[in-house]
């Protein structure tokens, strides 16, 4: 830590959370709540900056602050926290993948969301309501029996349902739609839902209250080196030394590494969501049709929140193409007819880091004290808790976590890539 | 929506095309290291910009076309035929 720096401002901190707390503020006019977390001024040196005020960056910082000893921490975000992909997806968690490896972090990582709240004393809203998927062909059904196996030797869970017990927990689905008539489904009855928006802002106030500074408004324009290690980022609000750098900035990532002259096994494509008008309880589970890509869940506030694929070409704008909402539409009404009838209120698309094998990238890049944790194609908002504290682990330890041992980037130039959607290096296919 | 100019067709929606990825990435001679390999397989420059990039006319013509389109505007600069390198836009000229 640098001499020159001033000492950190005294927060008064937002004080715990709880039904005690609630009752005694609201009777005292509610005068007692204050911000939950610091907006911290940047200072010149710190041991650990992280590029990314997103649920990776927030979260990495949250548990290298509270698991593994390391206070002197930053996290740089160009706009307000929050704002990016944390706030941009379906809300979706479960661990429901394909090779094992991934199978058993992700299960990690709805591990960690089960005391999320009780970790973080905030309340994230997580809704274990269930994930349901269909299938619609024998070949589908085999691969699925597979995969429910290699979850269940996980650790993980998951259930098959015939068609009787599938209209019965979904009265509105519709079975018999001509072209995919469903067969039967699987489910894991652990995953479901967390309020998005809650996470960005629990993991921020966890890591300000052990003494992370929060930096908004506040871009990285180049990575500064000397002899063959990073030394700091240049951003609009001056350089800042870091002794280690992580970037955590999901479809920006290649963004970021040219600045250091690297080249990434990344494309950045955009994901659409969707959310209709507010409606009476209609899907109590998360529905995800297996003949194409889309899934649903109902919102606490009744929009009906689904999405489907990304739109199949590079790009940095946050919007979406009006041919993928079409399809997206179109699937969602072979599902559950009834949507046909709904309005979309809002729409917004995200960027996705896809990587060429469908795998994240934690780990490490060739520049001495450059880490990175992105590539999360669709799997980011599920993946935040787990990949915050294994990248803080990477950081903390200076080795991988031994669930992301097969998630370092030379994994595409040494033949061990994690082909996880089964399709080869085209990233606009996934 | 994409409108995309294709030099055998005429102006022609998106969902007639299908991307194909980066067109600057250049396969390296037989007899050069597996690391370039690797990179001309899996790196792409990926950028927040202008980008050279494949797509084909899959509904249409089913040639393979080039095109410099921007990944922030999906401004569509200029349009070569797979054999035919379209014009740069002039921020991504080399001197």
């Amino acid at each position: 830590m640098s001499d020159t720096s001033p000492a950190p401002r005294r927060f008064r901190s937002s004080g715990r959370y709880s039904a005690l707390r609630l009752l005694r503020e609201a009777l005292t006019g509610h005068r007692g709540w204050t911000p939950a977390w610091r907006k911290a001024e940047p200072r010149k040196q710190y041991q650990v900056v992280i590029v990314g005020g997103g649920g990776h960056g927030l979260a990495t910082a949250y548990y290298l602050a509270n698991h593994f000893g390391i206070t002197d921490v930053a996290v740089l975000e160009k706009g307000p926290i929050g704002l990016g992909n944390v706030g941009r997806n379906t809300t979706i968690i479960r661990s429901t993948y394909y090779t094992p490896e991934n199978i058993r972090f992700y299960d990690f990582s709805l591990k960690l969301w089960e005391g999320l709240e009780k970790e973080l004393n905030f309340n994230a809203m997580v809704s274990q309501r269930g994930v349901v998927y269909t299938y619609h062909t024998d070949g589908q059904r085999d691969v699925m029996t597979g995969r429910a196996n290699d979850m269940r030797l996980a650790g993980a869970d998951c259930i098959e349902l015939d068609r009787a017990a599938l209209k019965t927990l979904i009265p509105p689905i519709s079975l018999d739609n001509h072209r995919f008539p469903i067969m039967g489904a699987f489910m894991q009855p652990r995953g479901g839902t967390v309020r998005h928006d809650a996470v960005a802002w629990g993991y921020a106030r966890g890591a300000s209250e052990a003494g992370v500074d929060i930096i908004e408004h506040c871009e990285v324009t180049g990575l500064r080196q000397a002899g063959g290690r990073v030394t700091g980022v240049e951003t609009t609000r001056g350089f800042i030394g870091a002794g280690t750098v992580c970037l955590a900035v999901a479809g920006h990532s290649s963004h970021l590494a040219a600045m250091a002259g690297i080249r990434l096994p990344i494309e950045s494509h955009a994901l659409q969501a969707f959310v209709s008008e507010s409606i009476k309880p209609f899907l109590d589970v998360v529905l995800m049709f297996g003949a194409g890509h889309f899934y649903i869940s109902q919102s606490d506030k009744g929009g009906m929140v689904f999405g489907g694929s990304t739109d199949a070409h590079n790009t940095y704008a946050q919007r979406g193409t009006q041919w993928i909402a079409q399809e997206v539409a179109s699937e969602g009404v072979a599902l559950l007819p009834e949507l046909a009838n709904l309005r979309i209120l809002r729409q917004w698309g995200g960027i996705m880091d896809m990587t060429m094998d469908g795998t994240p990238i934690i780990g490490r890049l060739p520049l001495d004290g450059l880490v990175m944790n992105g590539g999360w194609c669709y799997g980011g908002f599920k993946a935040i808790p787990a990949g915050g504290y294994t990248t803080a682990h990477l950081i903390a330890r200076g080795e991988s976590h031994p669930l992301t041992t097969h998630m370092d980037v030379d994994r595409f130039a040494e033949g061990r890539t994690f082909d996880e959607p089964g399709i080869g290096p085209f990233p606009w296919m996934h | 929506m994409l409108r995309i100019p294709c030099p055998h067709c005429g102006t022609r929606d998106e969902v007639e095309f299908r991307y194909k990825g980066e067109a600057s990435v250049r396969r390296p001679a037989a007899d050069a290291e597996v690391a370039q390999f690797a990179a001309y397989v899996y790196e792409r420059s990926n950028p927040k910009g202008w980008h050279l990039e494949w797509w084909f006319h899959s509904a249409g013509c089913r040639q393979m076309l080039q095109l410099w389109r921007h990944t922030v505007s999906h401004e569509i600069h200029s349009v070569g035929t797979a054999q035919e390198r379209p014009s740069a836009p002039i921020s991504e000229r080399s001197a």
